[in-house]
């Protein structure tokens, strides 16, 4: 029991925290901090997949644009307020989650991430085929007069940072919630040994694919995010460059744990933001970062902690 | 004049890209292959190729086909060397583990790609060909007026790329029998087939590891060293190959030697062919597309054989 309120303990502070460094941090970093919650969302979502589940998966980016292009393509060619294109963002998302579940999860391991990686590829390619609705590389604005919700401007810094914390503590309590449920365990039944799970009774295929769909929808969410507080969308989101983010962001702050996500993209945001104000050759920092991780931190920081310090560590 | 000289114009320029992207994923097929490794710094290595040619052929200025000829022997063998550093230095620290060392070479591909930025710099350098005269084939029609000859410049090809296609053949003649028939591909096949069988036979499987990831790199290295006085060498040109090595080695089966060369040529005439009359976008859509589909109803490939 003494764990369980650890755990509840640690969610709550968490969350506490993140409302407090809104008041005790500059508008520099409250900018850079909506930012980061926003991607750990996506992070999150990926980690519920390849943290949770063990399926590898390269082509993120795919779910992440398929959100950001949903909700930026319903209001900014059919003019739907907030609420109903954030709607059609998810279920767009779900739909396509939905297909490269049901396709990409005949195959596993290295197939498995060269499926979802070709799939990313020819959605990347798709959005600059349509050009003319996407613009392509150069991406579109959405205008700041659209982006209210129940007569909040989003594009306020701190309603942003409220707005970003919200979807932000949304999804961490679900995931938290969810890795605790007889789903959740069976999911990581599957991670460590799937015939044995499938033995044992469970219907793994069916498992694997409410995971992805799950871990799918999250990263839209993120995405669908993302254009509304920061009022962009353009096709660099979806090339492999955004699928290969949050499985660093996700290496580096631990796989398999609530809290590596948050910590992973926080720690790479900085690490990206420190280097590049001394050095324009940040993507060497980067690069050698995820060298080094592999090589000598292979379960992350909060997989460390967990390790060394506190083996009860969600 | 319409649509059969542009057809044809279409196939040679198809088998040029057939040629060196041959070379590339049969390097990254024998790593695949033997090795179980996913390279995903192999484009790296390929444009690695084009930017050491282009210092060897501006540094030695004697002549362009001297500096050209020499980078030819120079590049690959330094690519090959760099990867063997790497091997030694990361992945053979990895265990070879097939998730891990996907990761790893992803970071390798940042450190390369910004070095090279760093050294190189952003702009396209061109390198000059050794040589390079212009043939005009003639083109016989029978049209209205008859039959007709359309000579010189029905259309035309230059050398230059006629000796790439020529020697990327036998590159991979020479290679294809070096694994058939000599000492060292018959360790390489053993490794390939079962690692801990030739591991009990005395085989120093690392250092068989780390010859075929320099192998594999160097293979990277001359495709692009042939192409690069055709396309120029740029720090970002190693996202292309990459992507279509990965098509042709799925297609022809994951570490097929015969089959990588099949895809290569089927993707490559393909593409050429394809983006003459289509949008080039919409040609790659169809070929990731068609990879996939590949790998989830088909995944020995199309030429492979279903492993037992």
């Amino acid at each position: 029991m003494r764990q369980n309120s650890n755990v509840v303990a640690l969610h709550a502070g968490i969350l506490a925290s993140l409302l407090i460094l809104f008041f005790i941090t500059s508008a520099y970093h409250n900018g850079n901090l909506a930012r980061i919650m926003v991607l750990a969302v996506f992070a999150m979502g990926y980690n519920f997949l390849f943290g949770y589940t063990g399926l590898l998966s390269l082509g993120h980016a795919l779910f992440f644009s398929a959100g950001m292009y949903g909700l930026g393509i319903s209001m900014h060619h059919l003019e739907l307020s907030v609420l109903p294109a954030f709607a059609v963002a998810l279920l767009f998302t779900a739909m396509v989650s939905a297909a490269i579940g049901f396709l990409a999860l005949r195959t596993t391991g290295v197939a498995f991430m060269i499926v979802t990686l070709m799939f990313a590829q020819a959605g990347y390619l798709t959005i600059l085929l349509f050009g003319k609705y996407t613009r392509g590389d150069e991406g579109f604005v959405i205008q700041q007069a659209e982006r209210t919700l129940f007569g909040l401007d989003l594009t306020d810094p701190s309603i942003r940072y409220f707005a970003a914390f919200a979807l932000f503590a949304a999804s961490y309590l679900f995931i938290a919630w969810a890795v605790r449920t007889s789903f959740g365990r069976c999911l990581v039944a599957i991670r460590e040994n799937e015939a044995r799970a499938r033995m044992l009774g469970y219907d793994t295929a069916r498992h694997k694919f409410l995971a992805l769909l799950a871990s799918g929808v999250l990263s839209g969410v993120s995405g669908a995010g993302y254009a509304l507080l920061f009022g962009y969308a353009g096709a660099t989101f979806a090339s492999v460059q955004y699928s290969i983010l949050p499985l660093l962001w996700v290496l580096l702050g631990g796989s398999g744990t609530t809290l590596g996500p948050l910590i992973g993209t926080a720690f790479a945001f900085y690490l990206v933001d420190i280097s590049s104000e001394f050095t324009s050759a940040y993507l060497l920092v980067v690069g050698a970062a995820i060298v080094f991780l592999t090589l000598f931190f292979p379960q992350g920081l909060a997989g460390e902690i967990r390790r060394r310090i506190a083996p009860w560590l969600p | 004049m319409e649509f059969g000289p542009h057809f044809l114009l279409a196939t040679l320029e198809g088998a040029l890209t057939a040629a060196v992207l041959a070379l590339t994923a049969v390097g990254l097929s024998v790593v695949f292959g033997i090795m179980r490794v996913v390279n995903v710094a192999h484009g790296e290595f390929f444009m690695l190729g084009a930017v050491i040619a282009w210092f060897v052929s501006t540094t030695v200025g004697i002549h362009p086909a001297v500096g050209f000829l020499l980078a030819l022997v120079v590049a690959p063998v330094m690519v090959g060397f760099l990867a063997i550093v790497a091997d030694q230095l990361v992945l053979r620290r990895l265990d070879y583990d097939p998730e891990r060392t996907i990761v790893a070479t992803i970071g390798l591909l940042y450190c390369i790609q910004q070095v090279t930025l760093m050294t190189f710099g952003p702009d396209a350098r061109p390198v000059i060909p050794p040589f390079n005269q212009r043939i005009a084939l003639p083109w016989f029609e029978l049209g209205e007026q008859g039959f007709q000859v359309t000579w010189p410049w029905g259309f035309g090809v230059t050398t230059y790329k006629l000796a790439v296609i020529m020697f990327a053949v036998i590159i991979l003649v020479g290679l294809w029998r070096f694994l058939a028939r000599s000492k060292f591909g018959l360790i390489m096949r053993a490794t390939q087939l079962d690692r801990e069988m030739a591991l009990a036979f005395g085989i120093p499987i690392e250092r068989v590891y780390a010859i075929v990831f320099g192998l594999g790199a160097g293979l990277a290295a001359l495709g692009a060293v042939l192409i690069v006085p055709i396309r120029q060498a740029h720090y970002l040109m190693g996202g292309e190959p990459l992507l279509l090595s990965f098509i042709v080695v799925i297609i022809g089966g994951l570490g097929s030697i015969p089959g990588t060369i099949m895809a290569a040529i089927l993707i490559g005439l393909s593409d050429g062919i394809i983006s003459v009359f289509f949008s080039p976008t919409l040609a790659k859509i169809i070929a990731t597309l068609l990879v996939a589909f590949v790998l989830v109803y088909r995944p020995q490939g199309l030429f492979g054989r279903r492993l037992p």
